[in-house]
Order: C-alpha cells, then sequence, then structure tokens
C-alpha cells in the first residue's frame, strides 16, 4: 500500500518575477498536494528559500523533487526527514477572556501576548507545527476570534 | 553595439545560424517584423495560421537537429501558436519561440490583444521568459537557444513588449552564459553502466526498448552497434522509428498499444528491459502491474524525472544517452551474443505466429497497403510526416524506415493538423528529400490552409489522404468499446480535395485503384509540386493488434486469421 506522508521541501531559487508561480503550477498541474508554503529571499543573495509542506507517497515525494529540479530558476532542492522546524501563529481574543490563562499558554508554546487594544487582544507563539496544532485545540475553549498560521519554516540539521 | 531590441532580435538569430523562421506578423510583433524586412541573414517563411508556424518549425527541427524557430504576434497570434508549444513539449522537440506582447505600459490593463502569454505558455513549454527591459535581450535570446537544445530538449518561448523592441540598449552576443542553476547531467555514472553491463550479461532473455531520446541524442549509430554486438533484439517506441533499419535482424518492431504481437510478448516475457531514452509511456506500458513483470529494468535517460516515474529502475543512469552508450560499448566484458541466440528464436517464433499484417479482402484499398506501397517506390528517399489517426498508426507499423530523423509525428500530444505544415518545415530543411504526409480525411482540414504557403514557397509536399470517410481512430474505439454508436464521427459529408488542392494553385488526384495510386504517386513526384492524394480506402479498417487501454500487453486483440 501505498502511504501518503507528510514531507516537508525546501527549494532554493532565483529571485526573479515569475518563479514563485512557476512553482505552485507544477504542483498544480501535477495533482501534487501543498499543505503550506512559505518564502522569503534569503539576505545577502540573489536566492530565496522556499519552504513547502506537502504529503504523498515516496514515489510521489521524490518526482516532485525531480520536477522542482528541472525547473530553470531552481538551484537546490532539499528533502530531508532529520530538520528543525518551527511555525508561528497568531490569535486574536476577546479582552473579557481570561488573559493570565492565555498568556501562560503562550509562553508554554514560545509566545506572549503581542497587542492589546480596547476590545482584543493578540498573541503569537512559534513552535513546531504538530506543538502549534495542539495550542490551537487548547486555546479553542477562550473564543478566539481570528486565528492566522504562518505556515512552517525549516533548516536541515 | 548599440541597437533596438527587435534589430537585437534579428542579430541573435544570425548569430545563433538559424536560416530559416517560420511567422505570422502583428501589431505587437512589427517592429521585428521591420527588420526582417531588412535583413537578408536568414529565409522567413509566411504559414497561414500560427499554429502551423509552430509545427513547421518542429517538422524543421526533427528532421535537420537544429532548434525550430517561430515567430508570432500577441494576444489570439499567440493563442494559436500554443497547441504547437504543448506538442513540441510532450515530444521534446527544441524552438524558439518568439511573441509579441503589448508595451509594458499596457501590460495588466486588458490592452488591445493582450493576454497572459507566459502565463499560459509555463506549462507547456521548457521554460519561458518575459523580457522587460531591452538590456536582457541577448541574453535571454541566448539562454532560450541554449536551453532549448541542451539536456532533455523541449521549446523556449519569449515574449517580448513592443516598446522593448523599440529601445535602444547594448547588444553584445559574445557575453558568457551563466546559467548556475541548468546543469543537465551527460555524462552517465561510470560504476553504475558497469553495473547495468554486468547485469546484461547475467540475462536470459533482455530487450533493448529504444525510445525517442536516441534520436534526440543522435546516438543511432551507436546503437545500431550496440545492438549488434551485443546480439539482443530490441524493440521500439512510436517514437524512435528509424532508429533501427526496418531489416534490422534484431529489431522486432514498434511496441505498445498498436505494437506487434511479438514486439508486445517480448517485452512480456523479457528478464532485464535495457531502455535507452525511452519514458514509458502509458500507451506503451499498457497495464504498469503487469508490465515487463518478470523483469530488471536498467533505465538510461537525460532527464533524471523520467526515471522511476512509472517503472522502477534497478540501474539507472543519468546522461547523454550517446555517451552512455559509448561507455557500454567500451565495457562490453562477458556480453556473449551467442548466449542470446535461443532468446531471439523465441521471438522470432512470436512473429511468425502473428506477425503484422493484413488481408486484402475487400474491393476498396487496404490503406495499409497504400503505406507499403509509398515505402517501396520511394523507401529511404522519402521523409515521412503523419497526421493523427488510424493512418498514423498504420505508417508507423508498416512504412520500411531506415533512418533516424525520417520519421516525423506528433506522438505524446496527439495533434491533428500536425502533419501537413510539419512536412513543409521537413521540405524546407530537406530539400532533397520527397517530403510525404501520411494524413487522413479528418486530420487535414485541420491545417489546410497551408496549401498557399507550401504553394507560395515551392516546398512541394505530397499529402496522401487515405480517405475512410470517418474519424477512423475514434470510430474504431466506438465499434469495439461503445458498441458501434458513431456518434459524430461519420465524414461522409466532404470537400472535393482535388478541387481544394487546385483552389490553392496545387495539383490534385483522386485514386480508387491501385495503379491510380502508383500513376498518382509517381506523377506527383516527378512534377514536384504540393498535391493532394485522396485515395479512398476501406471504410471500417482497425488498427490491429491492439491493447485495448488500460489492458496488459500480453493481452492483444489480433487480425482475425484467415485462410489463404
Ligand atoms: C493514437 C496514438 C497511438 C499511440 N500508440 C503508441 C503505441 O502503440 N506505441 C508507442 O510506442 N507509442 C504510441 N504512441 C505514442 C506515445 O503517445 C508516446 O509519444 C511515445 O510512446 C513516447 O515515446 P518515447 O518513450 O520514445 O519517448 P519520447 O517522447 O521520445 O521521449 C524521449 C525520452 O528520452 C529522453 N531523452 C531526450 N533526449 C535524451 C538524450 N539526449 N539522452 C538520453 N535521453 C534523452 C527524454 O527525457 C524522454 O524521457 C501513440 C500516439 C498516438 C497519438
Ligand atoms: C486536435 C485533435 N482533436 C481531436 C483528436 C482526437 N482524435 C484522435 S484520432 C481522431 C480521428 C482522426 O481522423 P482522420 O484524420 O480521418 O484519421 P483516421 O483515423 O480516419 O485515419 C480524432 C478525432 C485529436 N487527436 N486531435
Ligand atoms: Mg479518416
Amino acid at each position: 500500500m501505498e502511504v501518503n506522508e507528510r514531507r516537508v521541501i525546501s527549494v532554493i531559487v532565483v529571485n526573479e518575477s515569475s518563479v514563485l508561480s512557476r512553482i505552485t503550477n507544477l504542483f498544480s498541474g501535477r495533482g501534487y498536494n501543498i499543505t503550506s508554503l512559505t518564502v522569503a529571499p534569503i539576505p545577502d543573495s540573489k536566492y530565496s528559500r522556499l519552504t513547502i509542506v506537502t504529503s504523498g507517497s515516496v514515489k510521489v515525494i521524490e518526482q516532485i523533487t525531480k520536477q522542482l529540479h528541472k525547473l530553470i530558476p531552481v538551484l537546490k532542492v532539499y528533502e530531508h526527514a532529520d530538520l528543525v522546524e518551527k511555525e508561528m501563529a497568531m490569535v486574536k481574543f476577546p479582552v473579557s477572556e481570561n488573559i493570565a490563562d492565555i498568556s501562560t499558554l503562550c509562553e508554554a508554546y514560545n509566545g506572549k501576548i503581542v497587542n492589546v487594544s480596547d476590545n482584543v487582544i493578540i498573541t503569537m507563539v512559534a513552535d513546531e507545527p504538530k506543538r502549534i496544532e495542539n495550542y490551537l485545540q487548547l486555546i479553542s475553549r477562550y473564543n478566539p476570534k481570528e486565528i492566522v498560521r504562518s505556515g512552517a519554516v525549516a533548516l536541515e540539521r | 553595439m548599440q541597437i533596438n531590441g527587435a534589430q537585437m532580435v534579428i542579430e541573435a538569430l544570425i548569430a545563433e545560424g538559424v536560416n530559416t523562421v517560420f511567422g505570422y506578423p502583428g501589431g505587437a510583433i512589427m517592429n521585428v517584423y521591420d527588420e526582417i524586412y531588412k535583413q537578408d541573414g536568414f529565409k522567413h517563411i509566411l504559414t497561414r495560421h500560427e499554429q502551423a508556424a509552430i509545427h513547421a518549425a518542429e517538422g524543421y527541427s526533427k528532421v535537420s537537429g537544429k532548434v525550430g524557430v517561430a515567430m508570432i504576434t500577441s494576444g489570439p497570434g499567440f493563442t494559436n501558436a500554443v497547441t504547437g508549444l504543448a506538442d513540441a513539449y510532450m515530444d521534446s522537440i527544441p524552438l524558439v519561440v518568439i511573441s509579441g506582447q503589448v508595451p509594458m505600459s499596457l501590460i495588466g490593463t486588458d490592452g488591445f490583444q493582450e493576454i497572459d502569454a507566459i502565463g499560459i505558455s509555463r506549462p507547456c513549454t521548457k521554460h519561458n521568459y518575459l523580457v522587460t527591459d531591452a538590456k536582457d535581450l541577448p541574453r535571454v535570446l541566448k539562454e532560450a537557444f541554449h536551453i532549448a537544445a541542451t539536456g532533455r530538449p523541449g521549446p523556449v518561448h519569449v515574449d517580448i513588449p513592443k516598446d522593448v523592441t523599440a529601445q535602444i540598449a547594448e547588444f553584445d552576443y559574445s557575453v558568457e552564459l551563466e546559467l548556475e542553476t541548468y546543469k543537465p547531467n551527460v555524462k552517465g555514472n561510470l560504476r553504475q553502466i558497469k553495473k547495468a553491463m554486468e547485469a546484461i550479461s547475467k540475462a536470459k532473455r533482455p530487450l533493448f526498448y529504444l525510445g525517442g531520446g536516441i534520436i534526440n541524442a543522435n546516438a543511432a549509430d551507436e546503437v545500431r552497434e550496440l545492438v549488434h554486438k551485443t546480439g539482443i533484439p530490441a524493440v521500439e517506441t512510436f517514437m524512435a522509428r528509424g532508429v533501427l533499419s526496418h531489416d534490422d535482424k534484431y529489431l522486432i518492431s514498434m511496441l505498445g498499444m498498436h505494437g506487434s504481437y511479438a514486439a508486445n510478448m517480448a517485452m512480456s516475457e523479457t528478464d532485464l528491459v535495457i531502455g535507452l531514452g525511452a519514458r514509458f509511456d502509458d500507451r506503451v506500458t499498457g497495464k504498469l502491474s503487469e508490465f515487463a513483470k518478470n523483469a530488471d529494468v536498467i533505465h538510461v535517460d537525460i532527464d533524471p524525472a523520467s526515471i522511476s516515474k512509472l517503472v522502477n529502475a534497478d540501474y539507472p543512469i543519468v546522461g547523454d544517452v550517446k555517451n552512455v552508450v559509448n561507455d557500454m560499448l567500451d565495457n562490453l566484458g562477458n556480453i556473449k551474443s551467442e548466449s542470446y541466440i535461443p532468446w531471439n528464436d523465441t521471438v522470432n517464433q512470436f512473429d511468425e505466429l502473428h506477425p503484422l499484417a493484413y488481408h486484402e479482402d475487400t474491393d476498396r484499398i487496404k490503406p495499409q497497403w497504400v503505406i507499403e506501397r509509398v515505402g517501396q517506390l520511394l523507401g529511404d528517399d522519402a521523409n515521412i510526416s503523419t497526421d493523427v489517426g488510424q493512418h498514423q498508426m498504420w505508417a508507423a507499423q508498416f512504412y520500411p524506415f531506415s533512418r533516424p530523423r525520417q520519421w516525423i509525428s506528433s506522438g505524446g500530444l496527439g495533434t491533428m493538423g500536425f502533419g501537413f505544415p510539419a512536412a513543409i518545415g521537413v521540405k524546407a530543411a530537406a530539400p532533397d528529400k520527397v517530403s510525404i504526409n501520411f494524413t487522413g480525411d479528418g486530420s487535414i482540414l485541420m491545417n489546410c490552409q497551408e496549401l498557399m504557403t507550401a504553394v507560395e514557397k515551392k516546398l512541394p509536399v505530397i499529402n496522401i489522404i487515405l480517405n475512410n470517410n470517418y474519424l477512423g481512430m475514434v470510430r474504431q474505439w466506438q465499434t469495439l468499446f461503445y458498441d458501434k454508436r458513431h456518434s459524430e464521427t461519420d465524414l461522409s459529408v466532404q470537400p472535393d480535395f482535388v478541387k481544394l488542392s487546385e483552389a490553392f494553385g496545387g495539383i490534385g488526384y483522386r485514386v480508387t485503384t491501385k495503379e491510380e495510386f502508383d500513376a498518382a504517386l509517381k506523377d506527383a513526384v516527378e512534377k514536384n509540386v504540393v498535391a493532394f492524394i485522396d485515395v479512398v480506402v476501406e471504410r471500417l479498417e482497425n488498427v490491429m493488434p491492439m491493447v485495448p487501454s488500460g489492458g496488459s500487453l500480453f493481452n492483444m486483440m489480433l487480425l482475425e486469421k484467415k485462410e489463404k
């Protein structure tokens, strides 16, 4: 049986106008999943780094990395199991909720309250994607009004 | 030197050694056409449709081995060309296609004849560019030719806004290419090659599986030598016809959906597939889980993504097949051709049991006869293009190909309308050979306006219409799999093909007997003018053998046996 595994693929690309669409087109055109995708320039270089979280059988993942390699502006593709992975989440709560509880929870997940206004507080946490899931579970009882996740970034060890 | 973008295009094409460009002008590309008017470094062939310009460039490229070049305008000019780009992409044909675009200031405004051309061409090109500054043009054009021709070849599209073709900048084509992200691997890993040779020497029933990559690599001579030195039988894909000569004793035939019984049985019985530049297409493999079930697989391909994409390779070798085959020839080791004699005998018995054949049991000419007859009369003297359908399969099965680049047909995309314009490009590249296009009564109407191009430029293509008054290939599937419901495939109503050709200044023949056919072909070759030979053939003939879609190669529908 083919098992669908979650995989993180890092792609180093030349910064040029259409490079992101080349990558997303490749995924949609060939029927591959994108769970999350983050991209930002690599400091002091002409490259950007994309972190793509995807899933598929071993065979599919192998095809994805090969097809990414084939794109002309792609310099490198890393697909390692051994990596440090982090994701950020920001959540907006009504001020009427138990702020002390929320704050403690955030601290447990490498985070804190980052903004307080008349009606809402905004928190951020940064942790492994799995732990972010947990965190979002836990805070669900505090009536979160809005949640935003950044998608994963990763570095191989 | 300081010149404008349009002049840069001309200078770059000349520097690349281009001598024929196919195209069609319009607003956004007019600056370039103005420069074409002023130069005499290359010929421009005006087709009568942009799709045809691309197909002609494909035909030109397939025969000459050079990069084909086409030029078109923005908007509808570009969208007309998309089918051609997709066709070249699927069949790995190196092209550089240059399109005009609306001026930079209008991009994104839904300007007149604006369309997001590079957005559309992205999935059907090897690479593409939108040039936003004339100073980038020399580099982009140089990269485009390089990328099109190297690695796994393919079409590259360059979109140039009109104001960029008017902009003046420095042109220096001697600049070195700096493509640090594009470095195709051309040299196969020698250790891996040696391991593969070891596996061959141990195999009892090895089989060469030859693909179109051999033709891309100009490696037919090396492959012929390897086949003869090892004495191992070979099957060819549709794209590889002509790699081995039709009379080569080791060539079984084409394999796949319409491959021969012997070729498909050999693939089913082999214990070692030696894949050279072939991509295990679904028309070839049939049901994957049953394909070459008991065999290990050696797979040589320049594109790593082709390897283990569909069939797992036990001996993956990434490299140019010419280099790899040369390394194989240097490492024959203890391969003994005598040891494969029993296996060759088995294969020959398969072929005797169910040879590629047809029955001449109707009053009307059999389409297969026409193909064989042209083979007898012209053989090596002709280059053979085709359209898509039954006639195409019969041409692949029955024409006696003797050399690579003799066979020009749309395999991956299967584009009706490909044949005639491709044959025009073929004739432009190889004027000394007869350019035949085997076509169908359906397909020919999809680019028949090219009669005008061929007549005007004196490119005497001979179109042989195997006229069955049907969209025959679809009709065949309806007969076999849809309980004979021939939905919208009857082409009883048709034009007078003789008059059609004559209307454009060509010549036409309507043929119902073998004698008439011989006379018509002879006359057309002698007169050396653009011709339609409309051959009335048996309407309900099916292409056999046939592996039904998704079936296993060894479960073929076969030609019914008849007592002689
Ligand atoms: C109606 C219809 C029916 C068809 N039926 C059949 C059939 O019965 N049998 C059949 O075979 N086909 C059939 N086809 C054609 C089929 O669709 C494919 O086009 C064909 O099988 C592909 O051939 P190929 O594997 O040789 O690959 P190609 O498309 O020629 O690909 C070439 C391969 O070689 C590699 N390559 C390129 N250059 C090099 C190099 N320099 N060195 C090494 N590798 C290189 C490429 O990366 C690629 O993997 C049919 C098509 C149509 C329209
Ligand atoms: C542009 C395009 N449209 C539709 C098809 C589907 N198709 C494949 S073969 C075929 C019939 C071709 O008929 P004809 O040219 O008369 O050839 P025959 O099969 O009769 O020899 C059709 C419609 C195609 N391959 N290309
Ligand atoms: Mg027909």
